[in-house]
């Protein structure tokens, strides 16, 4: 079933919450090294999706296979420790805890010594995360936070990162710096799966993408053959693969 | 002026122990939002070992360690038996099992050491005491202050700089969040289980050493005050316990020192009285704890 160079298969992947079905026989494939972004309008089922992808989601069907590996009954934290990584929607800091301690648990799985070093690596990136190490997580703003996040969620070093609505409730100004972020990480290879609202943004910096409509796949392609009037037509439902 | 000094001693001797007792709670509520009634009974479990221990001639040191152990393990048993399928229960589900595991273990207690005291042989320096001016303070209340005092630190430094203690405080606070960090679920439950079983044995310790008799019942009182303590200081956080256990034992010793002797078998009823006031002036706990739905396991 699985492509070669496949990182993560997806195969008829379905999400219930209870009667709701919020995401309905998904198939998706995401490549190593890709930027792939899940677009569709409130309420289609992307969180949904990356949520599933981590056990977090209950997942009524289909088959997830991840760097070769059989994660579809694996528990949240075990599919983690296998080199996935997720930002959550809302960015989830633990807002009590300073940044240097949140970032410590982005890494709960590695040695002291190898923290410090994955940190430093990230310092040039994520200026913020030196800058403002000692300080709560809950002072910054929000786009702080957002990147205190993804650095959270980079210090595993992952070999997915899934990216829930980044740019989502910040400045504009801000929204900028997040997706140059982004720029940056697909310029070091890094392999992501995005899910956004701003479709124009997300489809500029992606190599394919998928668009969800009520749960159903409605399109997918290559980013740069997806535009506004097909965008459109898919989250009316009108189905249609590029 | 020396009689004031002295009772400041003893509120803070028995604040210690209020402070262990709602610490090893609040651990597991903040987590688990588990109210665990059963928290007395990992203290009579560690009562009944020091007992037994003692009886049989062991060394003091050796008994302590064992009723310690005796606590962490009866914890870890009540994890795994108990409450590790009810994960994902209600909190009156957990609440309802907690009242089951606690009736539950003083049966079992009933039916091995019967319903009479068994009076436990302390070693003779639990008695000593020193002199400063014309005041005598017991060693014992020292212990007691520094131990604790030394615990408070020793957990601060465990919930700050080590990797499961970050865990511990981030699950408290998100614990789905917290799995998305990698950390095993179940990991976290035995080690908030285990610390809680640990304080529950240490401040058996302490109260044992202050009432030497151990019955079936022993642990129901100052897990009572463990967890009004917890509710005086703002459920869910783990300073606010400790600050709720200090607060309710100088209100304990500064009610029986201020009222006549007539009033003092009704200390307890005016201790919990002020407790409503206070909750009445601030619901949440001194510290305003606020439980959203979002913070439940």
């Amino acid at each position: 079933m699985a492509t070669q160079g496949a990182i993560l298969s997806i195969a008829g992947l379905s999400v219930s919450y209870g009667t709701v079905h919020a995401v309905r026989q998904l198939d998706m494939e995401i490549s190593e090294g890709e930027t792939v972004v899940l677009l569709g309008a409130n309420g289609a089922g992307k969180s949904s999706t990356l949520n599933a992808i981590v056990g977090l989601a209950p997942r009524s069907g289909g088959r997830l296979v991840f760097a070769g590996e059989d994660i579809t009954r694996k528990p949240t934290e075990a599919i983690i420790r296998s080199g996935l990584a997720l930002v959550p929607e809302g960015r989830r800091l633990f807002s009590n805890m300073t940044v240097r301690e949140n970032l410590r648990l982005g890494a709960a799985a590695l040695s002291t010594a190898e923290f410090d070093r994955e940190r430093q690596a990230l310092e040039d990136m994520f200026p913020i995360t030196r800058r403002r190490a000692h300080e709560q997580a809950g002072l910054l703003s929000g786009g702080e936070q957002q990147q205190v996040a993804i650095a959270r969620a980079l210090l595993a070093r992952p070999k997915l990162l899934l990216l829930d609505e980044p740019s989502l409730g910040l400045a504009p100004i801000i929204v900028n710096t997040i997706f140059e972020i982004i720029a940056e990480l697909k310029r070091r290879k890094v392999t992501i799966l995005l899910v956004e609202q701003n479709a124009e943004r997300a489809l500029s910096i992606a190599d394919r993408a998928y668009v969800l409509a009520q749960g159903r796949l409605e399109l997918s392609g290559a980013a740069g053959s997806i535009n506004a009037t097909t965008l459109e037509k898919a989250y009316l439902g009108e189905r249609e693969h590029a | 002026m020396q009689l004031a000094f002295q009772q400041f001693i003893n509120a803070l001797s028995l604040g210690s122990i209020y402070a262990l007792v709602a610490l090893g709670v609040a651990i597991l509520f903040s987590i688990l939002r588990l109210a665990n009634f059963a928290h007395g009974e990992l203290m009579t479990t560690a009562g009944f070992t020091l007992y037994m221990t003692l009886a049989s001639g062991w060394n003091w040191v050796l008994a302590v360690i064992a009723a310690i152990a005796a606590s962490v393990v009866a914890a870890l048993i009540l994890e795994r038996v108990a409450y590790r399928r009810l994960r994902n229960a209600q909190p009156l589900t957990l609440l309802m099992t907690s009242f089951a595991v606690s009736v539950a273990l003083q049966s079992i207690f009933l039916l091995t050491f019967g319903a009479r005291p068994k009076g436990i042989e302390l070693p003779a320096f639990v008695d000593a005491s020193f002199r400063i001016g014309g005041m005598r303070v017991q060693w014992l209340d020292i212990a007691i202050i520094l131990i604790t005092a030394a615990i408070v630190f020793g957990l601060t430094l465990f919930l700050r700089k080590t990797v499961i203690g970050l865990a511990l405080r981030s699950a408290a606070d998100d614990f789905q969040t917290t799995r998305l960090m990698g950390v095993k679920a179940n990991a976290l439950f035995v080690g908030a289980f285990v610390l809680s079983g640990m304080l529950a044995g240490i401040a058996a310790l302490f109260y044992f050493a202050t009432v030497p008799n151990v019955v079936p019942s022993s642990g129901f009182e100052p897990m009572l005050k463990g967890f009004i303590a917890c509710v005086i200081g703002g459920l869910g956080s783990l300073p606010a316990a400790i600050v709720g256990g200090f607060l309710l034992a100088f209100l304990e010793v500064g009610s029986d020192a201020l009222l006549s002797d007539n009033f003092s078998p009704y200390l307890d009823a005016i201790v919990f009285l002020i407790a409503i006031v206070i909750l009445r002036w601030r619901p949440g706990g001194i510290f305003g704890v606020r439980l959203t739905a979002e913070q439940r396991v």
